[in-house]
């Protein structure tokens, strides 16, 4: 009897855990909703799904999606090989740090989607001011947390080597680098974030293609599902690729302490 | 002498770290380096590694001065406070570390992490990550990579701070047979005087940067020279303005008005037994008995003092508002700056007795 009312707990708290109530209860409540208002205004989850299946069907939305993704993967690759190294410099030399973090500190404020136009001026409406405006928004999350890592380094780890031996470019390559390691990757995750957010934000404005494109027009055919259904598809990609990113993460980096 | 400090003065701001610190160790010594906790100890270790600079003064290894020397040139062994061990690397790569470094060959330093890890107790573990074992094994593997480059000497910083009480007095005595085993000059940092007294050749007591008494444990314990090590060694009564000469058995003893006794210089026995020496017991009541785990600690009212002692628990049992007879075998005075070792003149003339 006891046991059994404890193997029903476990599986309660298993449920709540796994986040599927908040979602179940998500959907009622929009059910709900989408009775009071025509479907051009709020379409409930079975004309989303009807809409969602006519975009899948017919390829657009993977067409879409891979655009899309293609875009954010550059950007974040070349944002992420950028903010690296220039955030490792600015964390261990102190004159790096003095000429760059003016500039970060004021840059960093200022978001992407602040620089559309003037990206497209610079450019062009093809697909370079795109992928340099994700390069512009994970900059600065991998740069921020790049110094962060760098300047959270354990000075006793850095002192124990110095006492077996080790010097400068030993004690970065063995004590800093390695120690810096988690805080690198949470930049990289958040970088990830920034660059979806902004892809969609620019597809928006200017793009023939992409899930920010497929939010963006869908209006102009009163497809309120379209809309709801893009909306869905960048929260997944975003929960897909972060996913993805802390089981790398955990595979990999484990023993750096990323978990 | 192996190691020596001479003038050593470390000022950080207005704190004085080190006050015109002179010292020297022989070859091969474990020496404990004790005090309170911003009295210099470890300040001492970080010059001698060369992870601090003096601002004056000479410190020299194995007749060679080595106040220019980096870090990574003075060739010598330091195991951190927490170990600060690697914990990206595995228990191998951390011992391997210091060779590496040294470009030792690949099959030299395998056979030197195995020979050390059998050393400290720990065979087997080499693939071990930090974060995979227990604290005092930790310590072990920090001991391991500190040897591994043969250092000159072995410095430890608090060695074990971080460790529980019962595998402390374990790790004590192995780190004792250890450094015995590997023949080499060891200092280590402790506020802890049941650690410096049971581990240490010699003792160097610190206080307020500067070097109050060095010498044997026994020495430290029995002959303390200074008031602050006579106050500081040992739980000590304070007693001033010559208070102590109300005890049966002392004088007045120069211009030494402070004395510091300790309780196990306080022989108590029931009011009804027969004393040894009567002419040197005072009666005494109970105001306090307390329990400590292997001993009853009392607080004895004598005459208006109030003196402390410490009765085995198996020597009856001496109760609170008990009356009881007291003695002082012995006890320090001091005046500001010298300290002495009084013995009470009963026990003194028996002693003559005897020779």
């Amino acid at each position: 009897m006891q046991k059994k009312k404890h193997a029903a707990k476990g599986v309660a708290a298993k449920i709540l855990g796994s986040g599927v109530l908040t979602w179940v209860l998500l959907l009622v409540i929009w059910k709900a909703g989408s009775l009071f208002y025509p479907p051009e205004f709020l379409p409930g989850p079975l004309e989303t799904w009807k809409g969602a299946f006519s975009l899948i069907s017919d390829g657009t939305l993977a067409g879409d999606v891979w655009v899309s993704l293609g875009r954010v993967l550059k950007g974040w690759v070349l944002g992420v090989v950028f903010a690296v190294p220039v955030g490792l410099c600015v964390g261990c030399f102190p004159w790096v740090g003095r000429i760059f973090e003016p500039f970060l500190n004021f840059f960093r404020f200022v978001p992407a989607i602040g620089f559309i136009t003037l990206f497209l001026l610079w450019f062009g409406v093809g697909e370079t001011s795109k992928v340099a405006l994700i390069f512009y928004a994970v900059i600065f999350p991998v740069m921020v947390n790049t110094i962060a890592g760098v300047r959270s380094v354990d000075t006793a780890l850095l002192e124990a080597a110095e006492s077996l031996g080790a010097r400068r470019a030993k004690t970065f390559f063995t004590v800093i680098l390695p120690s810096a390691v988690p805080h690198i990757f949470t930049g990289i995750r958040l970088g990830l974030g920034s660059a979806i957010i902004c892809i969609a934000a620019a597809e928006m404005l200017a793009a023939s293609e992409g899930v920010g494109y497929l939010i963006y027009t869908s209006r102009l055919y009163y497809r309120t599902d379209w809309i709801f259904t893009g909306i869905f598809t960048l929260g997944l990609m975003g929960l897909a690729a972060d996913k993805l990113l802390r089981i790398l993460g955990k595979r990999f980096l484990s023993r750096f302490g990323v978990r | 002498m192996y190691i020596t400090f001479e003038h050593v003065y470390k000022n950080f701001g207005d704190f004085k770290a080190s006050d015109d610190v002179s010292f020297g160790i022989e070859k091969g010594k474990l020496v404990a380096l004790l005090g309170p906790s911003g009295s210099g100890k470890t300040t001492l270790l970080r010059m001698l590694a060369g992870l601090e600079r003096q601002d004056s003064g000479n410190i020299s290894i194995n007749g060679r001065v080595v106040n220019d020397l980096s870090v990574q040139e003075r060739e010598i062994g330091f195991v951190f406070q927490n170990y600060a061990l690697f914990p990206y690397y595995t228990v191998y790569d951390n011992i391997a570390y210091g060779m590496k470094i040294r470009k030792k060959e690949k099959k030299e330093i395998r056979e030197k992490v195995k020979e050390l890890l059998e050393l400290v107790g720990l065979p087997g573990l080499e693939d071990r990550y930090p974060n995979q074992l227990s604290g005092g094994q930790r310590q072990r593997v920090a001991f391991a990579r500190a040897l591994a480059v043969d250092p000159q000497v072995l410095l430890l910083d608090e060695p074990f701070a971080a460790i529980d009480a019962k595998v402390r007095k374990e790790l004590r005595r192995w780190l004792k047979e250890m450094v015995e085993k590997v023949g080499i000059t060891s200092i280590f940092v402790t506020h802890d005087q049941d650690e410096a007294v049971e581990v240490a050749d010699e003792i160097l007591v610190t206080n307020a940067g500067r070097v109050e008494q060095m010498g044997t444990p026994m020495e430290i314990y029995r002959n303390p020279q200074t008031p602050f090590v006579a106050q500081f060694i040992g739980e000590s009564v304070l007693l001033t303005e010559f208070q102590y000469t109300k005890l049966k058995g002392f004088s007045p003893y120069e211009n030494a008005p402070n004395a510091a006794i300790r309780p196990e210089f306080v022989k108590v026995i029931p009011k009804d037994e027969n004393p040894p020496y009567p002419s040197v017991y005072q009666e005494g009541r109970v105001e306090d008995a307390a329990f400590g785990g292997t001993s009853v600690e009392l607080s004895i009212r004598v005459g208006n003092l109030t003196l402390k002692a410490r009765q085995p628990i198996d020597e009856g049992i001496i109760k609170k508002g008990d009356l009881v007879q007291v003695m002082v075998s012995r006890l320090y005075v001091f005046d500001r700056h010298t300290a002495y070792t009084l013995v009470n003149a009963a026990l003194d003339s028996r002693d003559m007795y005897y020779i």
